[in-house]
Protein backbone atom coordinates (compact mmCIF):
# COMPACT_ATOMS: atom_id res chain seq x y z
CA UNK A 1 0.00 0.00 0.00
CA UNK A 2 1.49 3.34 -0.73
CA UNK A 3 1.64 5.97 1.80
CA UNK A 4 2.88 9.43 0.27
CA UNK A 5 6.37 10.69 0.30
CA UNK A 6 7.53 10.20 4.05
CA UNK A 7 9.96 12.77 3.69
CA UNK A 8 8.30 15.47 1.57
CA UNK A 9 9.21 18.78 3.26
CA UNK A 10 6.83 19.61 5.99
CA UNK A 11 4.42 22.07 4.63
CA UNK A 12 2.74 25.66 7.23
CA UNK A 13 4.89 27.40 9.18
CA UNK A 14 5.76 25.58 11.90
CA UNK A 15 8.15 21.98 12.52
CA UNK A 16 6.60 21.55 16.12
CA UNK A 17 3.07 22.87 16.43
CA UNK A 18 1.17 22.25 20.09
CA UNK A 19 -2.09 24.08 20.48
CA UNK A 20 -4.01 23.68 24.09
CA UNK A 21 -2.44 20.47 25.20
CA UNK A 22 -3.98 19.30 28.30
CA UNK A 23 -2.73 16.21 30.21
CA UNK A 24 -3.26 14.31 33.38
CA UNK A 25 -2.63 11.62 35.36
CA UNK A 26 -5.49 10.87 37.55
CA UNK A 27 -5.53 14.31 39.80
CA UNK A 28 -2.10 15.48 38.79
CA UNK A 29 -2.22 18.18 36.01
CA UNK A 30 0.51 17.90 33.78
CA UNK A 31 -0.03 20.15 31.09
CA UNK A 32 -2.51 22.44 31.01
CA UNK A 33 -3.05 24.59 27.92
CA UNK A 34 0.08 23.91 26.76
CA UNK A 35 0.78 25.81 23.53
CA UNK A 36 4.18 25.74 21.63
CA UNK A 37 5.19 26.76 17.91
CA UNK A 38 8.89 26.32 16.49
CA UNK A 39 9.61 27.07 13.41
CA UNK A 40 11.56 24.98 10.76
CA UNK A 41 15.14 25.10 11.06
CA UNK A 42 15.20 26.38 14.35
CA UNK A 43 16.45 25.22 17.52
CA UNK A 44 13.78 25.60 20.63
CA UNK A 45 14.37 25.58 24.23
CA UNK A 46 11.70 24.53 26.38
CA UNK A 47 13.23 25.38 30.28
CA UNK A 48 11.16 24.77 33.52
CA UNK A 49 11.80 22.92 36.81
CA UNK A 50 11.80 19.40 37.34
CA UNK A 51 7.64 18.51 37.34
CA UNK A 52 6.89 21.33 35.51
CA UNK A 53 5.58 19.12 32.11
CA UNK A 54 9.11 19.61 29.59
CA UNK A 55 9.27 15.87 29.46
CA UNK A 56 4.93 15.15 29.56
CA UNK A 57 5.29 17.47 26.55
CA UNK A 58 8.28 15.59 24.42
CA UNK A 59 6.23 11.58 25.06
CA UNK A 60 2.95 13.76 23.66
CA UNK A 61 5.27 15.44 20.70
CA UNK A 62 6.67 11.99 20.06
CA UNK A 63 4.07 9.51 20.22
CA UNK A 64 4.37 8.23 22.86
CA UNK A 65 2.15 10.01 25.53
CA UNK A 66 -1.54 10.34 24.38
CA UNK A 67 -3.10 13.84 25.09
CA UNK A 68 -6.20 14.32 26.48
CA UNK A 69 -7.31 17.40 24.47
CA UNK A 70 -5.31 19.65 22.15
CA UNK A 71 -3.56 19.12 18.57
CA UNK A 72 -0.29 18.23 17.84
CA UNK A 73 1.38 18.86 14.76
CA UNK A 74 5.05 17.68 14.21
CA UNK A 75 6.75 17.94 10.51
CA UNK A 76 3.43 18.21 8.76
CA UNK A 77 2.33 15.52 10.60
CA UNK A 78 -1.07 15.44 12.69
CA UNK A 79 0.69 13.25 15.69
CA UNK A 80 -2.46 11.81 17.28
CA UNK A 81 -3.95 11.10 13.90
CA UNK A 82 -1.46 9.42 12.46
CA UNK A 83 1.35 7.86 14.89
CA UNK A 84 2.99 5.94 12.80
CA UNK A 85 3.91 8.68 9.97
CA UNK A 86 5.41 11.19 12.61
CA UNK A 87 7.48 8.05 13.89
CA UNK A 88 8.86 8.29 10.55
CA UNK A 89 9.87 11.58 11.03
CA UNK A 90 11.02 12.18 14.47
CA UNK A 91 13.95 11.65 16.17
CA UNK A 92 14.31 11.18 19.77
CA UNK A 93 17.10 11.39 22.69
CA UNK A 94 15.20 11.21 25.53
CA UNK A 95 15.37 10.66 29.22
CA UNK A 96 13.29 7.70 29.16
CA UNK A 97 14.66 5.69 26.37
CA UNK A 98 17.45 3.59 25.97
CA UNK A 99 19.54 1.61 23.60
CA UNK A 100 19.54 -2.28 24.04
CA UNK A 101 22.71 -3.14 26.51
CA UNK A 102 23.07 -6.25 25.64
CA UNK A 103 23.38 -5.79 21.83
CA UNK A 104 27.08 -3.54 20.36
CA UNK A 105 26.32 -0.51 19.52
CA UNK A 106 26.51 -1.59 15.66
CA UNK A 107 23.68 -4.34 16.12
CA UNK A 108 21.42 -1.92 17.92
CA UNK A 109 21.98 0.79 14.63
CA UNK A 110 21.36 -2.19 12.49
CA UNK A 111 18.55 -3.22 14.27
CA UNK A 112 16.95 0.14 14.63
CA UNK A 113 17.67 0.68 10.71
CA UNK A 114 15.78 -2.68 10.15
CA UNK A 115 12.84 -1.20 12.43
CA UNK A 116 12.52 1.97 10.27
CA UNK A 117 12.47 -0.58 7.28
CA UNK A 118 15.48 -0.26 6.04
CA UNK A 119 16.34 -3.35 3.62
CA UNK A 120 19.17 -5.19 5.19
CA UNK A 121 21.98 -4.29 3.56
CA UNK A 122 21.34 -0.73 3.26
CA UNK A 123 20.41 -0.50 7.59
CA UNK A 124 24.24 -2.28 7.91
CA UNK A 125 25.73 0.50 5.59
CA UNK A 126 23.88 3.19 7.42
CA UNK A 127 25.26 1.73 10.66
CA UNK A 128 28.90 1.89 9.48
CA UNK A 129 28.31 5.65 8.19
CA UNK A 130 27.06 6.85 11.89
CA UNK A 131 29.43 5.19 13.78
CA UNK A 132 32.05 6.89 11.95
CA UNK A 133 30.67 10.05 12.08
CA UNK A 134 30.30 9.73 15.96
CA UNK A 135 33.19 8.29 16.59
CA UNK A 136 31.97 5.02 18.04
CA UNK A 137 33.84 3.03 15.02
CA UNK A 138 36.42 1.51 17.30
CA UNK A 139 33.64 0.71 20.51
CA UNK A 140 31.05 -0.80 17.42
CA UNK A 141 31.47 -4.24 18.45
CA UNK A 142 31.41 -3.82 22.29
CA UNK A 143 28.50 -4.35 24.29
CA UNK A 144 26.88 -1.04 25.06
CA UNK A 145 26.71 -1.81 28.57
CA UNK A 146 30.78 -0.98 28.73
CA UNK A 147 29.63 2.38 27.20
CA UNK A 148 30.82 5.55 28.70
CA UNK A 149 27.62 8.17 29.49
CA UNK A 150 28.76 10.32 26.39
CA UNK A 151 29.32 7.34 24.35
CA UNK A 152 25.91 6.45 24.88
CA UNK A 153 24.25 9.67 24.26
CA UNK A 154 26.08 9.81 21.04
CA UNK A 155 24.72 6.60 20.29
CA UNK A 156 21.53 7.60 20.68
CA UNK A 157 22.03 10.49 18.88
CA UNK A 158 23.11 8.20 15.78
CA UNK A 159 20.13 6.03 16.22
CA UNK A 160 17.61 8.94 15.92
CA UNK A 161 20.05 9.88 13.23
CA UNK A 162 19.25 6.82 10.86
CA UNK A 163 16.53 8.52 8.83
CA UNK A 164 17.61 11.83 8.88
CA UNK A 165 14.24 13.25 10.29
CA UNK A 166 13.50 16.48 10.06
CA UNK A 167 12.73 17.22 14.06
CA UNK A 168 14.59 16.14 16.31
CA UNK A 169 13.39 16.07 20.36
CA UNK A 170 16.72 16.12 22.42
CA UNK A 171 15.32 15.57 25.94
CA UNK A 172 17.93 16.50 28.51
CA UNK A 173 20.95 15.42 26.13
CA UNK A 174 23.82 16.04 28.46
CA UNK A 175 22.24 15.18 32.10
CA UNK A 176 24.67 13.02 34.11
CA UNK A 177 27.56 13.73 31.40
CA UNK A 178 30.94 15.19 32.44
CA UNK A 179 31.43 18.34 31.27
CA UNK A 180 33.84 17.12 28.44
CA UNK A 181 31.34 14.79 27.21
CA UNK A 182 29.12 17.68 27.67
CA UNK A 183 31.23 19.80 25.43
CA UNK A 184 31.26 16.93 22.66
CA UNK A 185 27.70 15.77 22.27
CA UNK A 186 26.96 20.14 22.32
CA UNK A 187 29.23 19.88 19.51
CA UNK A 188 27.42 16.91 17.61
CA UNK A 189 24.18 18.79 18.41
CA UNK A 190 25.47 22.28 16.72
CA UNK A 191 26.85 20.28 13.75
CA UNK A 192 23.40 18.15 13.38
CA UNK A 193 21.23 21.14 13.31
CA UNK A 194 23.53 23.20 10.65
CA UNK A 195 22.10 20.87 8.11
CA UNK A 196 18.66 22.75 8.80
CA UNK A 197 17.13 20.06 11.24
CA UNK A 198 14.78 21.29 13.65
CA UNK A 199 15.36 20.56 17.32
CA UNK A 200 13.24 20.69 20.44
CA UNK A 201 15.68 20.85 23.38
CA UNK A 202 14.95 20.33 26.87
CA UNK A 203 17.36 20.68 29.55
CA UNK A 204 18.00 21.91 33.09
CA UNK A 205 21.61 23.74 32.03
CA UNK A 206 20.58 27.28 30.92
CA UNK A 207 23.96 27.54 29.77
CA UNK A 208 23.12 24.62 27.75
CA UNK A 209 19.94 26.23 26.32
CA UNK A 210 22.02 29.88 25.43
CA UNK A 211 24.57 27.87 23.39
CA UNK A 212 22.57 26.12 21.30
CA UNK A 213 18.94 27.51 21.27
CA UNK A 214 17.93 30.14 18.80
CA UNK A 215 14.61 30.12 21.03
CA UNK A 216 13.73 30.11 24.67
CA UNK A 217 10.19 28.33 25.91
CA UNK A 218 9.68 28.19 29.61
CA UNK A 219 7.10 26.18 31.05
CA UNK A 220 6.08 26.26 34.12
CA UNK A 221 3.04 24.48 35.54
CA UNK A 222 1.99 22.44 32.63
CA UNK A 223 2.00 25.94 30.47
CA UNK A 224 4.52 28.05 28.66
CA UNK A 225 4.67 31.23 30.30
CA UNK A 226 7.54 33.25 28.53
CA UNK A 227 8.89 33.14 24.64
CA UNK A 228 11.74 34.30 22.84
CA UNK A 229 15.35 34.18 22.10
CA UNK A 230 17.51 34.22 24.98
CA UNK A 231 18.67 38.28 24.62
CA UNK A 232 14.71 38.73 24.34
CA UNK A 233 14.12 37.19 27.81
CA UNK A 234 17.20 38.70 29.43
CA UNK A 235 15.59 42.28 28.33
CA UNK A 236 12.62 41.34 29.96
CA UNK A 237 13.76 40.60 33.65
CA UNK A 238 16.29 43.95 33.52
CA UNK A 239 19.51 44.45 34.63
CA UNK A 240 20.20 43.65 38.28
CA UNK A 241 19.44 46.29 40.40
CA UNK A 242 22.01 45.03 43.14
CA UNK A 243 25.42 45.01 41.47
CA UNK A 244 26.94 48.10 41.22
CA UNK A 245 28.19 47.68 37.71
CA UNK A 246 25.01 47.05 35.42
CA UNK A 247 25.06 43.77 33.89
CA UNK A 248 22.61 41.76 31.84
CA UNK A 249 20.92 38.91 33.94
CA UNK A 250 21.90 35.09 33.29
CA UNK A 251 19.64 33.04 31.92
CA UNK A 252 19.52 31.49 35.01
CA UNK A 253 18.29 34.49 36.57
CA UNK A 254 15.88 34.66 33.53
CA UNK A 255 14.87 31.19 34.58
CA UNK A 256 14.10 31.83 38.37
CA UNK A 257 12.22 35.27 37.74
CA UNK A 258 9.85 33.69 35.25
CA UNK A 259 8.86 30.66 36.80
CA UNK A 260 8.05 31.84 39.93
CA UNK A 261 11.43 30.59 41.89
CA UNK A 262 12.35 34.31 42.89
CA UNK A 263 12.06 35.46 46.15
CA UNK A 264 10.61 38.69 45.30
CA UNK A 265 7.76 37.52 42.64
CA UNK A 266 5.34 39.15 41.92
CA UNK A 267 1.45 37.56 42.44
CA UNK A 268 0.52 37.60 38.97
CA UNK A 269 3.45 35.31 37.97
CA UNK A 270 1.90 31.20 38.35
CA UNK A 271 2.26 29.00 41.45
CA UNK A 272 4.11 26.33 41.92
CA UNK A 273 3.30 22.98 39.70
CA UNK A 274 1.42 20.43 42.09
CA UNK A 275 3.96 17.50 40.94
CA UNK B 1 29.05 17.88 7.97
CA UNK B 2 26.84 14.72 7.11
CA UNK B 3 28.50 13.85 3.42
CA UNK B 4 26.24 11.10 3.13
CA UNK B 5 22.50 11.43 2.58
CA UNK B 6 20.16 9.50 4.71
CA UNK B 7 18.35 6.37 3.39
CA UNK B 8 15.10 6.55 2.42
CA UNK B 9 12.88 3.89 3.92
CA UNK B 10 10.71 2.25 1.67
CA UNK B 11 7.23 4.27 1.83
CA UNK B 12 4.51 1.86 3.55
CA UNK B 13 2.88 1.27 6.41
CA UNK B 14 4.01 -0.06 8.95
CA UNK B 15 1.58 -3.02 8.94
CA UNK B 16 2.94 -4.12 5.93
CA UNK B 17 6.24 -4.92 7.61
CA UNK B 18 4.81 -6.78 10.75
CA UNK B 19 6.20 -10.23 9.92
CA UNK B 20 9.90 -8.77 9.12
CA UNK B 21 9.99 -6.44 12.27
CA UNK B 22 8.46 -9.57 14.02
CA UNK B 23 11.84 -11.36 12.79
CA UNK B 24 13.82 -8.38 13.73
CA UNK B 25 12.46 -8.15 17.05
CA UNK B 26 12.61 -11.69 17.86
CA UNK B 27 16.44 -11.57 16.48
CA UNK B 28 17.27 -9.19 18.85
CA UNK B 29 16.41 -11.87 21.66
CA UNK B 30 18.77 -14.50 19.79
CA UNK B 31 20.83 -11.84 19.86
CA UNK B 32 20.85 -11.87 23.53
CA UNK B 33 22.09 -15.38 23.77
CA UNK B 34 24.81 -14.93 21.40
CA UNK B 35 25.95 -12.04 23.84
CA UNK B 36 24.95 -14.10 27.22
CA UNK B 37 25.06 -17.50 26.33
CA UNK B 38 25.49 -18.54 30.47
CA UNK B 39 22.06 -17.16 31.20
CA UNK B 40 20.31 -18.71 28.50
CA UNK B 41 22.30 -21.90 29.26
CA UNK B 42 21.32 -21.63 33.16
CA UNK B 43 17.64 -21.64 32.25
CA UNK B 44 18.37 -24.61 29.66
CA UNK B 45 19.70 -26.99 32.27
CA UNK B 46 17.72 -26.29 34.98
CA UNK B 47 14.42 -28.73 33.21
CA UNK B 48 17.26 -31.20 32.69
CA UNK B 49 18.75 -31.38 36.47
CA UNK B 50 14.89 -31.08 37.76
CA UNK B 51 14.31 -34.72 35.80
CA UNK B 52 17.97 -35.79 37.73
CA UNK B 53 16.76 -34.92 40.95
CA UNK B 54 13.06 -35.68 40.92
CA UNK B 55 13.81 -39.21 38.84
CA UNK B 56 16.69 -40.57 41.11
CA UNK B 57 16.21 -38.84 44.48
CA UNK B 58 12.40 -39.14 44.36
CA UNK B 59 11.60 -42.28 41.85
CA UNK B 60 12.79 -44.53 44.05
CA UNK B 61 9.45 -43.60 46.24
CA UNK B 62 7.35 -43.51 43.37
CA UNK B 63 4.99 -46.55 43.01
CA UNK B 64 3.14 -46.73 39.92
CA UNK B 65 1.14 -49.35 38.46
CA UNK B 66 2.51 -50.64 35.04
CA UNK B 67 5.39 -48.49 34.47
CA UNK B 68 8.95 -47.26 35.05
CA UNK B 69 8.89 -43.46 37.34
CA UNK B 70 10.71 -41.50 34.15
CA UNK B 71 8.68 -42.95 31.68
CA UNK B 72 6.09 -40.51 33.83
CA UNK B 73 8.57 -38.21 34.96
CA UNK B 74 9.82 -37.02 31.45
CA UNK B 75 6.54 -35.93 29.69
CA UNK B 76 5.38 -34.38 33.10
CA UNK B 77 8.51 -32.44 33.22
CA UNK B 78 8.14 -32.07 30.08
CA UNK B 79 5.05 -30.11 30.04
CA UNK B 80 6.35 -27.97 32.92
CA UNK B 81 9.16 -26.83 30.57
CA UNK B 82 6.65 -24.94 29.25
CA UNK B 83 5.77 -23.54 32.38
CA UNK B 84 9.04 -22.24 33.26
CA UNK B 85 9.53 -20.41 30.32
CA UNK B 86 6.89 -18.09 31.40
CA UNK B 87 9.18 -16.73 34.11
CA UNK B 88 12.14 -16.01 31.90
CA UNK B 89 9.72 -14.05 29.46
CA UNK B 90 7.75 -11.52 32.48
CA UNK B 91 11.33 -11.03 33.84
CA UNK B 92 13.05 -10.02 30.27
CA UNK B 93 9.53 -7.78 29.48
CA UNK B 94 9.83 -6.21 32.73
CA UNK B 95 13.81 -5.71 32.18
CA UNK B 96 13.28 -3.80 28.84
CA UNK B 97 10.37 -1.48 30.28
CA UNK B 98 12.91 -0.77 33.40
CA UNK B 99 15.91 0.42 31.31
CA UNK B 100 13.97 2.25 28.76
CA UNK B 101 14.07 -0.10 25.90
CA UNK B 102 10.69 -0.78 25.45
CA UNK B 103 9.83 3.22 25.47
CA UNK B 104 12.50 3.33 22.42
CA UNK B 105 10.51 0.40 20.52
CA UNK B 106 7.49 2.55 21.26
CA UNK B 107 9.08 5.38 19.57
CA UNK B 108 9.15 3.11 15.86
CA UNK B 109 7.15 3.04 13.46
CA UNK B 110 6.58 -0.48 14.36
CA UNK B 111 3.17 -2.37 14.75
CA UNK B 112 1.97 -3.69 18.31
CA UNK B 113 1.64 -6.83 16.68
CA UNK B 114 4.87 -7.03 15.45
CA UNK B 115 6.44 -6.33 19.30
CA UNK B 116 4.50 -8.91 20.55
CA UNK B 117 4.94 -11.74 18.29
CA UNK B 118 8.53 -11.15 18.05
CA UNK B 119 9.06 -12.07 21.81
CA UNK B 120 6.93 -14.64 20.94
CA UNK B 121 8.64 -16.05 18.46
CA UNK B 122 11.99 -15.92 20.01
CA UNK B 123 10.42 -17.69 23.04
CA UNK B 124 8.73 -20.17 20.82
CA UNK B 125 12.66 -20.99 19.37
CA UNK B 126 13.68 -21.20 23.06
CA UNK B 127 11.43 -23.40 24.00
CA UNK B 128 12.34 -25.91 20.75
CA UNK B 129 16.19 -25.69 22.07
CA UNK B 130 14.71 -26.54 25.25
CA UNK B 131 12.81 -29.54 24.29
CA UNK B 132 15.25 -31.29 22.33
CA UNK B 133 17.68 -30.97 25.44
CA UNK B 134 14.56 -32.41 27.87
CA UNK B 135 14.06 -35.33 25.05
CA UNK B 136 17.67 -36.23 24.71
CA UNK B 137 17.72 -36.37 28.48
CA UNK B 138 14.79 -38.13 28.71
CA UNK B 139 16.35 -40.86 26.36
CA UNK B 140 19.53 -41.06 28.42
CA UNK B 141 17.84 -41.70 31.66
CA UNK B 142 15.83 -44.41 30.06
CA UNK B 143 12.78 -43.06 29.17
CA UNK B 144 11.56 -43.40 25.43
CA UNK B 145 8.45 -42.71 23.46
CA UNK B 146 6.79 -45.82 22.13
CA UNK B 147 4.10 -45.18 19.67
CA UNK B 148 5.93 -44.12 16.39
CA UNK B 149 7.03 -40.34 15.14
CA UNK B 150 3.72 -39.19 13.83
CA UNK B 151 2.31 -39.58 17.49
CA UNK B 152 5.53 -37.83 18.96
CA UNK B 153 5.97 -35.20 17.10
CA UNK B 154 2.26 -34.49 17.92
CA UNK B 155 3.19 -34.72 21.40
CA UNK B 156 5.72 -31.90 21.18
CA UNK B 157 3.19 -29.87 19.00
CA UNK B 158 1.02 -29.99 21.73
CA UNK B 159 3.91 -28.83 23.88
CA UNK B 160 4.66 -25.06 21.29
CA UNK B 161 0.95 -25.04 21.23
CA UNK B 162 0.36 -24.52 25.01
CA UNK B 163 4.04 -22.54 25.68
CA UNK B 164 2.76 -20.08 22.62
CA UNK B 165 -0.76 -19.20 24.74
CA UNK B 166 1.87 -18.62 28.27
CA UNK B 167 3.82 -16.42 25.94
CA UNK B 168 1.10 -14.23 25.87
CA UNK B 169 0.15 -14.49 29.38
CA UNK B 170 4.32 -13.76 30.31
CA UNK B 171 3.74 -10.52 27.97
CA UNK B 172 0.54 -8.76 29.99
CA UNK B 173 2.62 -9.88 32.87
CA UNK B 174 5.25 -8.66 32.35
CA UNK B 175 3.93 -4.86 30.93
CA UNK B 176 1.49 -5.26 33.97
CA UNK B 177 4.06 -5.27 36.49
CA UNK B 178 6.22 -2.87 34.79
CA UNK B 179 9.13 -4.33 37.37
CA UNK B 180 12.15 -6.78 37.34
CA UNK B 181 11.43 -6.68 40.98
CA UNK B 182 7.58 -7.30 40.99
CA UNK B 183 8.43 -10.06 38.37
CA UNK B 184 9.73 -12.56 40.85
CA UNK B 185 5.87 -13.08 42.17
CA UNK B 186 5.80 -14.67 39.05
CA UNK B 187 8.53 -17.33 39.62
CA UNK B 188 7.06 -17.86 42.73
CA UNK B 189 3.49 -18.42 41.26
CA UNK B 190 5.22 -20.77 38.71
CA UNK B 191 5.42 -23.19 41.27
CA UNK B 192 2.24 -24.06 42.47
CA UNK B 193 0.62 -23.56 39.60
CA UNK B 194 3.24 -26.54 38.36
CA UNK B 195 3.04 -28.86 41.07
CA UNK B 196 -1.27 -28.06 41.31
CA UNK B 197 -0.89 -30.57 38.04
CA UNK B 198 -0.21 -34.13 36.95
CA UNK B 199 3.40 -33.55 35.97
CA UNK B 200 5.09 -34.99 39.06
CA UNK B 201 2.48 -37.51 40.93
CA UNK B 202 -1.32 -38.53 40.20
CA UNK B 203 -4.30 -35.87 41.49
CA UNK B 204 -5.81 -39.12 42.95
CA UNK B 205 -3.25 -38.74 45.79
CA UNK B 206 -4.36 -34.90 46.31
CA UNK B 207 -6.89 -33.90 48.83
CA UNK B 208 -10.37 -34.03 46.98
CA UNK B 209 -10.64 -29.75 46.22
CA UNK B 210 -6.60 -30.11 45.04
CA UNK B 211 -7.09 -32.88 43.10
CA UNK B 212 -10.04 -30.93 41.01
CA UNK B 213 -7.61 -28.45 40.37
CA UNK B 214 -5.37 -30.39 39.12
CA UNK B 215 -7.11 -32.26 37.33
CA UNK B 216 -8.54 -29.49 34.95
CA UNK B 217 -5.14 -27.57 35.21
CA UNK B 218 -3.94 -27.00 31.70
CA UNK B 219 -0.65 -27.87 32.62
CA UNK B 220 -2.48 -31.47 33.55
CA UNK B 221 -4.44 -31.68 30.14
CA UNK B 222 -1.20 -30.96 28.15
CA UNK B 223 0.87 -33.37 30.48
CA UNK B 224 -2.04 -36.19 29.98
CA UNK B 225 -2.47 -35.89 26.58
CA UNK B 226 1.44 -36.12 25.85
CA UNK B 227 1.82 -39.33 27.84
CA UNK B 228 -0.96 -40.76 26.12
CA UNK B 229 0.75 -39.98 22.79
CA UNK B 230 3.74 -41.17 23.88
CA UNK B 231 2.71 -44.31 24.94
CA UNK B 232 3.74 -43.31 28.47
CA UNK B 233 1.95 -44.55 31.41
CA UNK B 234 -0.23 -42.15 32.84
CA UNK B 235 -2.70 -42.00 36.10
CA UNK B 236 -6.13 -41.59 34.07
CA UNK B 237 -8.83 -41.99 36.62
CA UNK B 238 -11.20 -42.28 34.44
CA UNK B 239 -13.20 -38.75 34.49
CA UNK B 240 -13.64 -36.55 31.64
CA UNK B 241 -10.54 -34.46 31.91
CA UNK B 242 -8.77 -37.49 31.51
CA UNK B 243 -10.17 -38.83 28.96
CA UNK B 244 -10.70 -36.03 26.23
CA UNK B 245 -6.85 -34.51 27.32
CA UNK B 246 -6.22 -34.55 23.49
CA UNK B 247 -9.21 -32.36 23.27
CA UNK B 248 -8.01 -30.22 26.62
CA UNK B 249 -5.04 -29.82 25.62
CA UNK B 250 -5.62 -27.95 22.13
CA UNK B 251 -8.45 -26.21 24.02
CA UNK B 252 -6.67 -24.48 26.57
CA UNK B 253 -3.87 -23.27 24.88
CA UNK B 254 -6.69 -21.82 22.29
CA UNK B 255 -8.56 -19.97 25.17
CA UNK B 256 -5.43 -18.58 26.75
CA UNK B 257 -4.60 -17.03 23.72
CA UNK B 258 -8.07 -16.05 23.25
CA UNK B 259 -7.96 -13.99 26.21
CA UNK B 260 -4.26 -13.03 26.75
CA UNK B 261 -3.16 -11.62 23.47
CA UNK B 262 -5.74 -9.28 23.73
CA UNK B 263 -5.03 -8.31 27.18
CA UNK B 264 -1.30 -8.28 26.29
CA UNK B 265 -2.07 -5.69 23.00
CA UNK B 266 -4.32 -3.43 25.29
CA UNK B 267 -1.60 -3.31 28.00
CA UNK B 268 1.21 -2.65 25.32
CA UNK B 269 -1.16 0.36 23.99
CA UNK B 270 -1.98 1.36 26.84
CA UNK B 271 1.58 2.63 27.63
CA UNK B 272 0.13 6.01 25.99
CA UNK B 273 -2.10 6.82 28.39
Amino acid sequence: MPYGDLFATPTGDWAIEAVDVQKRFGDAVALDGFTLRVRPGSVCGLLGPNGAGKTTAVRILTTLLRPDAGRVHVAGCDVRADPALARYRIGLVGQSTSLDEILTGRQNLVMFGKLYHLPAAVARRRAEELLDRFGLAEAGDRPVAGYSGGMRRRLDLAACLILSPPVLFLDEPTTGLDPRARIEVWALITTIVATGTTALLTTQYLEEADRLADHIALIDAGRIVAEGTPDELKARVGPDRVETVVRKPTLDEVFLRLTGRHATRTADEPTEPAA
Amino acid sequence: MSATTAPTTSPRRPRAHTLRDTATLAGRVLTHWRQRPISILLGLLFPVLMVLMFGYLFGGAMALPGGDYMDFLVPGMLAMTMLFGLESLVVSVTHDTAKGVTERIRSLPITTTAVLAGRSAADLLDAVVGLALMVVTGLLVGWSPHRGVAPTLAAIGLLLWLRLAFTWVGSYLGLLLKTPESAVAVQILVWPVGFLSSAFVSPDTMPAWLDAIATWNPLSATATAIRDLFGNPGWNAGDWAGDHAIVLALAWPALLTVVFLPLAARQYRALAN
